[in-house]
C-alpha cells in the first residue's frame, strides 16, 4: 500500500540545511553555554534527518541505523558535556563561554 | 743418545714453565711449594747439560746444532734479506756454561729457601732467579750473536731487578740520613754502567753482520776451518785428530745440508768465524762505502767493541764500578749473578770469538792490560774494605780480570778453567758470608730483644746503627758456626790458590801462561800481565786472610757475634750447600791439571779440560807446568796468609778503632787510598757525573727553559695561536656561527609572535574556523562537480 503523501526527499535535505545553518548561527553567536550545546543538538539532528532521508529515498536501513549511533553519541556526550558545564560553573560562577579564554596564545 | 742434542731448548724452557708456575700460582703454593717448582726448573735443566754433555762425549765431541720449526723463524725478514735463526747450540764451550749455569745454580736456588726464608716477596724472588736462569742458558746457547744478546740483555735486566730486590729497605746515608733508596740506586747504577758496554757490544755485532751478513757461530754441519786444518797446532794432534774424525762423521750425517752449501753464496754457506779465516786468508777488504778497510783492521774493531761490552758485564775497568754496588742485592743473587755466572758471560764472549781475537793482536793485547789492572785494582780496593761482602766483590772484580786477561794472552782453557773454578770457590764464599751476615742479624735481635726486656731504652737506637755485614762487628765464629767456618776457610784457601784446591789449579796455569808468553812468546803484556797478576794474587790471599781472621778468629767483638749460630730454620739448608760447593771447590781443579805436574801427571788425565774445550775453541792449547813458579806462588800465598794473621790477628779491629795498617804511619796512606776504593767513584762524579749532571742543568734553564718554553712555546707558539684564534673568535665564531644561530631564533620568535594572535581563547572563533575549514573541504570535494556543472 502506498503512502497517501510523498514528501520528496529535496523538502527533507532543505530543511536538514536550515537547521543545521540555525545551529551553526546559534553555537557561533550564543554566548551561554547550554544554548551552545543546544545548537550543538540541533546540528546533529540536522545530520540525522538528511541520513534518515536519504535512506528513505534509497529504500536502505543503513542511514536509519546511524542514526541511532548518533543519537547515542549524541547522548553521551550532553552527559559528559553537562558534568563539564556544571564543573565551570562551579569554579567561575557563570556559564558565559566568553569567560573562559585563558587558553589563549 | 744421539736424540739427547734435541733436549736441549729444556734448558731455556724448564725454568721458563717454572718461573710461569710461580708467577701466577706463588702466592698460594706457599715458601715449600715456590721452592720446590724453582728447585725442579733448575734442576731440569742441570738434568739437561748432563744429558748434553753425555751425548758429545759419546758421539766424539761433534758439535750439533738443535732447532725448533716456529722458533727458528723468529726474525726473519726476506725483503731485508735478514734471516736470523733462533738456534741452540750444543758444544763442549756451551755446554761447559750450561753446566756451571745450572749447576751452580741449582745448588744456589736450594740455598735460597733457607736464606730468603720469612722474606714478603719471596715468590717473586724464585721468579727472577728462574728468570736469570732463563737468560743466562739464551747466553750460552745461542748459535748467533743475536740470540746471544738476548741473553745478555736479559740477564742484565735480571741483574737489575734482583740488586734493587730490596728496593724498600732503610740504610745510612753519611749525607741524608736514614734513606730508603740505596738499593734501587745501586740498580739502577748497574743499568746504566752497562748500557755503556752493551752499546760497544751492539756495535760490535752490527759491524760483524756488515762483514759477513749472518751472525751465526758455525752453520749446521760446519766444521771449523782451523780445527780442520790442524795446521795451527801441530802439537795437539791427538785432540784434533779425533776433532776431526768427528766432523767427517757429522758432515756425512748431513749430506743434504752439505750439497745445499755448495749451491748457496759463500756468506748464506758459512758462519762468521769460518768466513773471518777464509777473508784472512784471502786478504779480503770489506767495503763500507765510501771507503773500505783490511779484514785485519775491521777484526781489530769489532773485538775491541766486543771488548767494551766486556767491561761493562764482566765488571773490567773502566765499567767496574757498577760490581760492588751491586751488593745490594740479595747474598745468594750475589753469589749467582754477580760472582759464579752473569758476570763471566763477559768471558765467554771472548773464548766464542776466540777467532776474532786471535786474528787481532792489538786487541788481544788491549784485553790483557785490561784485565791485569782491573785484577790488581780490584784485589788492591779488597785490602782495606770493612764490608765482607765489599771485600768479596772486589775480589770478584779482581778474579775476573784474571779471567779475562788469561784470554786476552790466548789461554782460552785457563780463562773458561779459572771460570769454572772460580765459580764454586766464589759462589761458595758469597754463599758463607749471607749465612754469617745472616746469622750476626739474627744475634743482633737476639741481643735488642734481650734489652728490650731489660727496659733499656738504647735498644732500638742500636738497631738501626748496626751493621751486620761489617767484619769489624764479628770475631770468633769459629766457635759459633764451625760447619760454616769450615767450609769457608776451604773456600779461602781455593780462592787464594793454596794447593790442592781448585783456585790453585786455575790460576798456577794463568800465572804460568802469562809468563809463557812473556818470555816464550816474546809479548811485551805477557810480562806485564805475569808481574802484575802475582802482586794481585799476593794482595788475593791478604785480603782472604785478612777476612778469615775478623771474621773467624779471636774473640767475638759485639755481643750479636756471640750469639751467632748455624742451627735455627733454614740454616741446614744452607751450610749443606756450602759443603757441597766445598767438596767441589777441593775437587774441581782435578779436570784441568797440567801436565808433568808432580805426583798427578801419571794419575790423572792431564789438561783434560782445556782438550775438552779445545773440540770447539779451535785457539785453546794447553798450558805446561810451571814446577818453580806454582812452588812460588804458594809459598808467597801461604806467606800472604800469615802475614794478614800476624796483622789482624794480634790487634783486633772494632768498630770505631783504625785499622792496623792504617796506625802505622808507612802503610797509613796506602789504606786510605783503599778504603776509598782509589776514589773511583769520586773521579767518576768528578769528570763524568757531575759536568754531565752541569750540562744537563744548563741545557734545562737555557734550552728547555729559555729558549723552547720562553721563546718557542710562550712567544712563537703562544703568540701566534692567540693570534690566529682571536680571527676565529671574533668574525668566525661569533659573527657567522652564532649569527645563523641566534637568527634562527628571531626567525621562529617573529612567526610566533604573529601566529599566536590566532589563538584567541574564544570558543566560537575556534568553531568559526573548524566551520571554514569544513566548507573549504567541501567545496575541494564538490570541485569536480560544480566543475561539470558550469560546463568546465
Amino acid at each position: 500500500m502506498q503512502p497517501t503523501v510523498f514528501v520528496p526527499t529535496d523538502l527533507y535535505v532543505m530543511l536538514s540545511a536550515v537547521l543545521f545553518v540555525m545551529g551553526v548561527l546559534g553555537v557561533l553567536i550564543r554566548r551561554n553555554a547550554i544554548l551552545v550545546f543546544m545548537s550543538v543538538e540541533l546540528m546533529l539532528n540536522a545530520g540525522n534527518l538528511a541520513l534518515v532521508a536519504f535512506a528513505r529515498q534509497w529504500g536502505l536501513a543503513n542511514g536509519q541505523v546511524f542514526v541511532f549511533f548518533v543519537m547515542t553519541v549524541a547522548a553521551a556526550e550532553v552527559a559528559v558535556g553537562l558534568a563539564l558545564i556544571v564543573a565551570i560553573f562551579r569554579t567561575k560562577r557563570s556559564i558565559d563561554i566568553d569567560d573562559l579564554h585563558e587558553m589563549k596564545g | 743418545m744421539e736424540n739427547f742434542p734435541q733436549l736441549v731448548p729444556l734448558v731455556v724452557f724448564a725454568p721458563l714453565i717454572g718461573l710461569l708456575i710461580n708467577l701466577i700460582l706463588g702466592r698460594w703454593l706457599g715458601e715449600r711449594g715456590v721452592g720446590l717448582v724453582a728447585i725442579g726448573a733448575a734442576l731440569t735443566a742441570f738434568g739437561v747439560a748432563v744429558l748434553e754433555w753425555i751425548a758429545l762425549a759419546n758421539t766424539g765431541y761433534a758439535p750439533s746444532v738443535v732447532e725448533i720449526g716456529i722458533l727458528r723463524d723468529w726474525l726473519r725478514i726476506p725483503a731485508a734479506a735478514v734471516d736470523i735463526a733462533w738456534q741452540f747450540r750444543v758444544d763442549t764451550l756451551s755446554v761447559t756454561m750450561m753446566l756451571v749455569v745450572s749447576g751452580i745454580g741449582s745448588l744456589i736456588h736450594i740455598y735460597a729457601t733457607g736464606y730468603m726464608h720469612g722474606d714478603k716477596m719471596y715468590p717473586r724472588f724464585f721468579v727472577y732467579l728462574n728468570l736469570f736462569l732463563v737468560f743466562m742458558m739464551l747466553l750460552v746457547t745461542g748459535n748467533n750473536f743475536l740470540v746471544m744478546f738476548v741473553g745478555w740483555e736479559g740477564v742484565g735486566l735480571c741483574s737489575y731487578l734482583l740488586i734493587s730486590f730490596w728496593w724498600d729497605k732503610t740504610q745510612k746515608d753519611a749525607k741524608y740520613g736514614t734513606v730508603g733508596w740505596k738499593n734501587s740506586l745501586a740498580g739502577r747504577k748497574a743499568m746504566i754502567v752497562n748500557r755503556i758496554g752493551d752499546f760497544g757490544l751492539l756495535l760490535g755485532i752490527f759491524l760483524v753482520f756488515w762483514t759477513f751478513g749472518t751472525l751465526d757461530f758455525y752453520k749446521p754441519g760446519e766444521v771449523p776451518i782451523a780445527a780442520a786444518h790442524g795446521a795451527a797446532h801441530a802439537g795437539e794432534g791427538e785432540a784434533h785428530a779425533e776433532g776431526e774424525a768427528v766432523v767427517d762423521t757429522h758432515a756425512a750425517e748431513t749430506p743434504a745440508e752439505g750439497e745445499a752449501l755448495q749451491a748457496q753464496p759463500l756468506s748464506a754457506a758459512m758462519g762468521v768465524f769460518n768466513q773471518a779465516e777464509t777473508f784472512l786468508a784471502e786478504g779480503r777488504e770489506v767495503n763500507f762505502g765510501p771507503f773500505s778497510l783490511p779484514i785485519q783492521t775491521v777484526l781489530t774493531l769489532i773485538t775491541l767493541f766486543f771488548l767494551l761490552g766486556v767491561t761493562g758485564k764482566s765488571a773490567q775497568i773502566p765499567l767496574f764500578v757498577w760490581l760492588p754496588d751491586a751488593m745490594a742485592g740479595p747474598t745468594p743473587v750475589s753469589a749467582l749473578i754477580h760472582a759464579a755466572t752473569m758476570v763471566t758471560a763477559g768471558v765467554y764472549l771472548i773464548v766464542r770469538s776466540n777467532v776474532f781475537f786471535h786474528a787481532a793482536p792489538f786487541s788481544s793485547a788491549v784485553v790483557t792490560l785490561v784485565g791485569t789492572f782491573t785484577a790488581l785494582v780490584g784485589g788492591f780496593i779488597a785490602l782495606g774494605q770493612w764490608d765482607i761482602k765489599k771485600v768479596l766483590a772486589y775480589s770478584t772484580v779482581s778474579q775476573l780480570g784474571f779471567m779475562v786477561a788469561a784470554a786476552g794472552l790466548g789461554a782460552y782453557g785457563a780463562a773458561m778453567f779459572h771460570l769454572v773454578t772460580h765459580a764454586f770457590f766464589k759462589a761458595l764464599l758469597f754463599l758463607g758470608s749471607g749465612v754469617v751476615i745472616h746469622a750476626m742479624e739474627h744475634g743482633h735481635h737476639h741481643v735488642a730483644h734481650a734489652h728490650a726486656e731489660h727496659g733499656h731504652e738504647e735498644g732500638h737506637h742500636e738497631e738501626e746503627a748496626f751493621d751486620p755485614q761489617d767484619m769489624r762487628n764479628m770475631g770468633g765464629l769459629r766457635h759459633t758456626m764451625p760447619r760454616t767456618y769450615r767450609a769457608y776457610l776451604i773456600g779461602t784457601l781455593a780462592l787464594a790458590g793454596i794447593f790442592p784446591f781448585a783456585g790453585f789449579w786455575s790460576k798456577d796455569e794463568i800465572l804460568a801462561d802469562a809468563l809463557n808468553a812473556g818470555f816464550l812468546g816474546g809479548k811485551l803484556e805477557g810480562y806485564i800481565a805475569f808481574g802484575l797478576l802475582f802482586v794481585a794474587a799476593l794482595f788475593t790471599a791478604f785480603y782472604m786472610g785478612r777476612q778469615l781472621w775478623m771474621v773467624f778468629f779471636g774473640e767475638p767483638r759485639t755481643e750479636a757475634a756471640k750469639y751467632t749460630g748455624e742451627r735455627d730454620f733454614g740454616y741446614p739448608v744452607m751450610v749443606r750447600v756450602l759443603e757441597v760447593l766445598a767438596v767441589g771447590s777441593i775437587l774441581i781443579g782435578l779436570i784441568n791439571i797440567p801436565s808433568g805436574f808432580w805426583i798427578f801427571d801419571p794419575v790423572l788425565p792431564t789438561h783434560a779440560f782445556t782438550d775438552f774445550l779445545a773440540h770447539t775453541v779451535v785457539y785453546a792449547h794447553a798450558g805446561s807446568a810451571q814446577m818453580l813458579l806454582a812452588f812460588i806462588a804458594v809459598g808467597a800465598g801461604i806467606a800472604m796468609l800469615l802475614l794478614a794473621r800476624f796483622i789482624y790477628g794480634r790487634h783486633p779491629v772494632v768498630d770505631g778503632d783504625k785499622d792496623p795498617l792504617e796506625v802505622r804511619e808507612q802503610t797509613a796512606g796506602i789504606f786510605a787510598y783503599s778504603n776509598a776504593r782509589m776514589y773511583w767513584d769520586e773521579t767518576y762524579y768528578r769528570f763524568l757525573e757531575g759536568p754531565f749532571n752541569r750540562a744537563a742543568l744548563w741545557l734545562a734553564d737555557k734550552l728547555d727553559g729559555t729558549f723552547l718554553h720562553d721563546f718557542v712555546h710562550e712567544t712563537l707558539l703562544r703568540d701566534a695561536y692567540n693570534g690566529a684564534t682571536r680571527v676565529l673568535t671574533d668574525p668566525v665564531d661569533l659573527g657567522l656561527i652564532d649569527g645563523a644561530v641566534n637568527g634562527v631564533g628571531r626567525l621562529v620568535r617573529w612567526v610566533a609572535g604573529g601566529i599566536r594572535r590566532l589563538q584567541t581563547g574564544y570558543v566560537r572563533v575556534y568553531a568559526l574556523s573548524v566551520l571554514f575549514g569544513a566548507l573549504l573541504i567541501m567545496v575541494l570535494l564538490l570541485a569536480p562537480l560544480l566543475r561539470q556543472m558550469l560546463g568546465m
